[in-house]
Order: C-alpha cells, then structure tokens, then sequence
C-alpha cells in the first residue's frame, strides 16, 4: 500500500440489489475529478462494476479497498461467499450459475469475469470453496 | 440524430432528461443483459433495453452513454428515475417491443458504433 496515493474502502451490502455499484459509481467520480484520461476511468469503472455485483449476486456482499497510485489503480474485492470450485470454467465467456431470479435482474450472462479481465491490466482470482472469494484487479495509469 | 427523433420514432415519452432532448447521439446498443452491454466499449451513447431496475442506470452511467429508451412499455420505478436524473441522463419510454424499436432506429441511421480494441 503506497502512502502517496489514495485510499478507499468500501462495504458493499450483499441485501441490497439496487444499491449495487455504489462502490464503482463513487471510484468512477473519484478518477473522473483526479483528471484521468476517460478510457481509464471507463475500463476501471466497469471492471470494479462487474466485480461489486458479482459479491451481491453471488457471494452476499463483501468489501471492496481502493488505492489509486500516481502509477496505478488497484482493486481488492473480497468476500466469504461459496467460493469458485473452478476458476478456468467460470472465467469462461458465457458460463453462469446464475438462477432464473438473477437473470430476471439482467445479469447472468456469463460475461462479468472476462470482461474484468479484458478492462484491466492484472487480474488475481483466489478462491476456496465455501470460503470465499478475492479479487485483485489493477489498471495502469 | 438528435434524442427528440429517437423519441418522435419510437413513440416515446421523455421521463426524464427534456432538457437534452436536442443532444445528438451516433449510436446505440440493445440488451436485457447488462454483462452484454458492458462487454463492448463503444462510443454508443443510447442504451435500448426492456429491463427497468436501478442497475441499468448504473451501467448506462459506467458506459458513459446519454439515453435510455425503455422498450415493452415498461416504466422505471421512482427509485431508478431518480438515478437516471441525479446522473443527467435522458429516460425515454416507448412502448414498441425492442426488435422494432431497433429496426426502426437503426433504418434512420442510429447504427451499433465501431468497436474499440480495447
Ligand atoms: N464473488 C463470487 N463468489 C462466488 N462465485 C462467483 C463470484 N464471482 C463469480 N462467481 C461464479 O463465476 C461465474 C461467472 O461469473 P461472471 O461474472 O463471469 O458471470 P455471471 O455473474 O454469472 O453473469 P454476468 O456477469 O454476465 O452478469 C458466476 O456465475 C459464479 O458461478
Ligand atoms: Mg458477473
């Protein structure tokens, strides 16, 4: 954790469906007012955005921390949800576990995983199943 | 085109948003599933769904985009219409089912964007 940069950490409540996204929308207003350049305020926004709802949608929420570096934009997005039994099988384009009710909400599509990882430049998935899930995406700056 | 001539095709009503009715807009995208939507960075700035909650908002907001036209007659509940103001966003309803609310869109030259390799 670098000192010359900021530091955020944030809830995000695993109830609350509308409330999803808060965490991103409030780091997507943070990088906008630092002046970064708009395709990395939108390719950090989306990954942190895809992440936050996976904690909500499958895992119950978690916590999401921020530091953002003059170098860098790195995301830490835990919790203690079921965890992943396989990583390779989910980071698949188009698999979901998703029941019916989430696909009702618009999600479910199976595309969260790689897409976080098409919008960032280093993305970390530790998980154990029943356990939980971490992970660490970062956006060069 | 201009925002009023998706609401005049559609046959829209403007929830939110009149007073950016003249804004012009280049091209637009379709889905009831957000991931979809988030999966394409485009400079797209209209977002043609039937799914009304709160998070539609959110990834119209995270995708930078201007509009949202809500298609199957289905309204937003107060909840995402403040969203949707707060962000500055323009809400349209229309009651046409999606498939021709895009044809109709997309005949008038609101096309889907080129894709960024990003
Ligand atoms: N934090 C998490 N905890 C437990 N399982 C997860 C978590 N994140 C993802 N998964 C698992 O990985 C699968 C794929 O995730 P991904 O985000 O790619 O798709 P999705 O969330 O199902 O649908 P979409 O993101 O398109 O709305 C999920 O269906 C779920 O089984
Ligand atoms: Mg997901």
């Amino acid at each position: 954790m670098q000192s010359d940069g900021l530091h955020f950490e944030f809830a995000v409540d695993g109830e609350n469906f509308a409330s999803a996204g808060t965490a991103s929308e409030t780091i997507k207003n943070t990088l906008k007012k630092l002046g970064l350049p708009p395709a990395t305020v939108r390719r950090t926004a989306i990954a942190m955005y895809e992440g936050e709802i996976n904690m909500v949608i499958h895992a119950g929420g978690g916590t999401a921390v921020v530091d953002i570096t003059p170098t860098a934009i790195e995301i830490e997005l835990k919790d203690e949800g079921p965890g992943i039994a396989d990583i390779e099988l989910a980071m698949r384009e188009g698999y979901s576990t998703a029941p019916e009710e989430i696909r009702m909400l618009g999600f479910g599509a199976g595309m969260g995983l790689s897409n976080m990882k098409k919008y960032s430049d280093e993305m970390k998935i530790e998980s154990e199943v029943s356990k939980g899930t971490r992970v660490l995406l970062k956006i060069n700056i | 085109m201009k925002i009023i001539d998706i609401m005049n095709a559609t046959e829209a009503e403007v929830l939110t948003g009149e007073d950016q009715l003249e804004l012009e807009v280049y091209s637009a995208c379709a889905s009831d599933m957000m991931s979809d939507v988030l999966a394409f960075v485009k400079e797209q700035a209209v977002l043609i769904t039937g799914l009304v909650n709160p998070q539609v908002v959110r990834t119209a907001e995270m995708m930078d985009m201007q509009c949202i036209v809500f298609v199957r007659g289905k309204k937003p509940d107060a909840e995402t219409l403040t969203l949707a103001k707060k962000k500055g966003l323009v809400v349209l309803a229309s009651k046409l089912r999606m498939y021709t609310a895009c044809g109709l869109l997309f005949s008038m030259g609101l096309h889907g964007g080129t894709i960024n390799a990003e």
